[in-house]
């Protein structure tokens, strides 16, 4: 075993600091560059989660069951028995932490002066509390109190078009299973505030109860909608439920809602570009910095070699003062980012942007998402490419003819 | 006696661009153990290169060089590190020093790399550098030191792990006379006490004057 190792890591520490300027110079970019990359990755996470949150809480669930075709034309003819054995054991799933069926069928909401069309849902508000946003929406009035609750609850912006209010009468008018129009009034016992404009003028909700009576479903739904105790279990589930559901549509929320899907595909694919570039900006500083101290250095490479340091040495000196650098400006950078994403709290307000924001599936405040996985990838990335580019300006240390670096002025 | 250094036929051709500079031709030489030998000769002659070739800090293009038992020419670069840092100290014109290390370290540095435990080589530096006349500054950086000071150091440096050979190239160009003559009493008091092999190229006629042998170079030869 050589005997350089200490004498290579001293020196590597102090010719660290032989210029000041320079190292707080690329100490900054490395910081800069790693909080970039770290609050970006946050970003990124904190939208993408957003976007995974809101499409499931916007009544999609991680699963959902239908009658085949359905989907493709979501009329009150595609409605399937929920009290069928097979599918009371599929959805006895440990996997599953909640399911709700509901009824959802296109319809007209009218009130005495104007009218809406929209999709109604006739929902079980044991189930349904647990599963969507509703229940946690409610600013006025209440949720339903029963399984056949004789009330309907919409939303703010609906209430306003339609210019109704609490307490007041609308008309909903819809198809029945045979084919016929069935029409009745409703109070509205509860109005609810979304966190998307679309939430609020899109639905309007109806006891499950109400809702077969009126449409003589019997016990028959539209759809049922699943909650798992884990989202990473989303497709394992999907498969089981599928063999056991042959006759039924199962699909998993990233059939149901493809936009979000395409969402957070973008949002997470941009951290990687953004990486990236951040690194190729910063990675250019770093080997130019220690390409310059390698040029100043010559004659004192040649020296060294002179006294019997061996080529090796040589470039694990340079190499490990590239990874010191690297090392306090990491550390400092995470230190830096950590505590720029503390310091925005639940996240950031970005409802000046609020139209252009429901278009990107997003609410009113981003949160910023931290994951040790993506702390990980972003320290990783500026350690493992910095240390390799700088193998490049240590390699050229090292191939110096110690005679020509000695003599050279 | 045993040899410390020889060389047979060493030439050492420098192309630049289609020119070629002809540094060594055909340099015979040999260097036997406690020997203090004076290379002179013009300048462009052939000094530096010749003691560069013979501490393996360059190739040469022809011919054999056998330094304490080593055949520089089949050796890699690794071995030849290997081969100077047991073997060989060296004193250069200037910038000898490690300017982040302190006089002290500088010196014991080489016997880092050798492996000594550190309690010996701090005693063993802290002697080396007082017997050169350098007690109480063994802290200090090189800038902080006279360039006569730093030639000691470089000089302490240089035998302070006992090797076979030192070869110092033009050691005291950058020293008044006075500094001049010192170093050149300490190197012969190295050699004459502890009997280390120095090889010295110069222009100064005080430094030949202490030599055992004077050799002068001509066009890269070895004349007499
Ligand atoms: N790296 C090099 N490339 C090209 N030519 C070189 C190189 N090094 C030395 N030479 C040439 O080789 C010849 C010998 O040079 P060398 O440095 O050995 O002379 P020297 O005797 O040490 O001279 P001085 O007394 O000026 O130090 C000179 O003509 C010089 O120009
Ligand atoms: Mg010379």
């Amino acid at each position: 075993m050589n005997k350089g190792y200490t004498l290579v890591a001293a020196l590597a520490w102090r010719n660290l600091w032989r210029n000041p300027r320079r190292t707080t110079v690329i100490l900054f970019a490395i910081v800069l560059g790693a909080w970039a990359m770290i609050v970006m990755a946050a970003y990124a996470r904190g939208m993408s989660k957003q976007v995974f949150d809101n499409a499931i809480d916007n009544l999609t669930g991680h699963i959902q069951i239908h009658a085949p075709g359905y989907l493709e034309d979501p009329v009150i003819d595609y409605a399937f028995d929920s009290a069928q054995t097979t599918l009371k054991t599929a959805l006895s799933d440990p996997e599953i932490a909640q399911f709700s069926p509901r009824v959802r069928v296109p319809a007209v909401v009218a009130s005495e002066r104007e009218s809406q069309g929209v999709t109604l849902l006739g929902i079980d508000p044991v189930t349904e509390a647990k599963m969507s946003f509703l229940r946690k929406s409610i600013v006025a009035g209440n949720f339903f109190v029963s399984a056949r609750d004789p009330g309907v609850i919409i939303g703010k912006k609906l209430a306003e078009r339609l210019e109704t209010a609490l307490g007041r009468r609308v008309v909903i008018m819809t198809q029945d299973a045979h084919s016929k129009i069935a029409d009745r009034g409703f109070r509205v016992v509860g109005i609810f505030d979304a966190m998307m404009d679309a939430q609020e003028t899109g639905f309007a909700f109806i006891s499950l109860g109400a809702a077969r009576q009126m449409l003589n479903l019997e016990n028959r739904v539209s759809e049922i909608a699943i909650k798992l105790h884990d989202p990473a279990h989303t497709d394992a589930t999907l498969e089981r439920l599928k063999l056991q559901l042959p006759a039924l549509d199962v699909r998993a929320w990233y059939k149901l809602d493809m936009l979000a899907k395409l969402f957070q595909d973008t949002w997470e694919g941009s951290t990687f570009v953004w990486h990236l570039i951040v690194f190729l900006a910063m990675g250019f500083g770093i080997v130019n910095t220690i390409l310059m101290a390698v040029f100043e250095r010559t004659r004192e490479f040649g020296l060294f070699q002179a006294l019997g340091l061996k080529p090796g040495f040589i470039l694990l000196q340079v190499w490990l003062e590239a990874l010191l650098l690297l090392i306090i400006g990491l550390a400092i950078g995470n230190l830096v980012a950590w505590l720029s994403v503390l310091a925005t709290g639940d996240g950031i307000d970005v409802s000046a942007f609020g139209q252009g924001l429901e278009m990107a599936k997003l609410s009113k405040v981003i949160p910023f998402v931290l994951t040790a996985r993506d702390l990980l990838i972003a320290n990783a990335v500026v350690l493992i490419l910095g240390l390799l580019t700088c193998l490049y300006p240590a390699w050229r240390a090292a191939r110096l003819v110690p005679a020509h670096a000695i003599t050279r002025i | 006696m045993h040899a410390v250094v020889s060389c047979k036929n060493v030439k050492k051709v420098y192309k630049q661009g289609a020119i070629e500079v002809i540094a060594l031709a055909d340099a015979d030489l040999t260097v036997d153990e406690g020997d203090f030998v004076c290379l002179s000769g013009p300048s462009g002659s052939g000094k530096t290169t010749l003691l560069n070739i013979i501490g393996g800090l360059d190739t040469p293009t022809a011919g054999e060089i056998i330094v304490a038992d080593n055949r520089l020419h089949t050796m890699s670069k690794s071995q030849l590190a290997e081969m100077r840092l047991h073997h060989i100290g060296f004193v250069f014109q200037a910038y000898n020093l490690i300017p982040v290390l302190t006089a002290l370290e500088n010196v014991e540095m080489v016997m880092q790399m050798q492996g000594v435990a550190k309690h010996e080589r701090a005693q063993r530096a802290r002697q080396v550098l007082k017997e050169v006349g350098l007690e109480g500054l063994e802290n200090r950086k090189p800038p902080e030191l006279s360039g006569g000071q730093q030639q000691r150091v470089a000089v302490a440096r240089a035998i302070v792990s006992n090797p076979k050979l030192v070869l110092a190239d033009e050691p005291t160009a950058n020293l008044d006379s006075k500094t001049a003559e010192n170093l050149i009493d300490l190197m012969r008091h190295m050699n004459t006490e502890h009997g280390v092999t120095f090889v010295i190229s110069t222009h100064d006629p005080r430094v030949m004057h202490h030599a055992k042998r004077n050799l002068s170079m001509v066009d890269g030869r070895i004349v007499a």
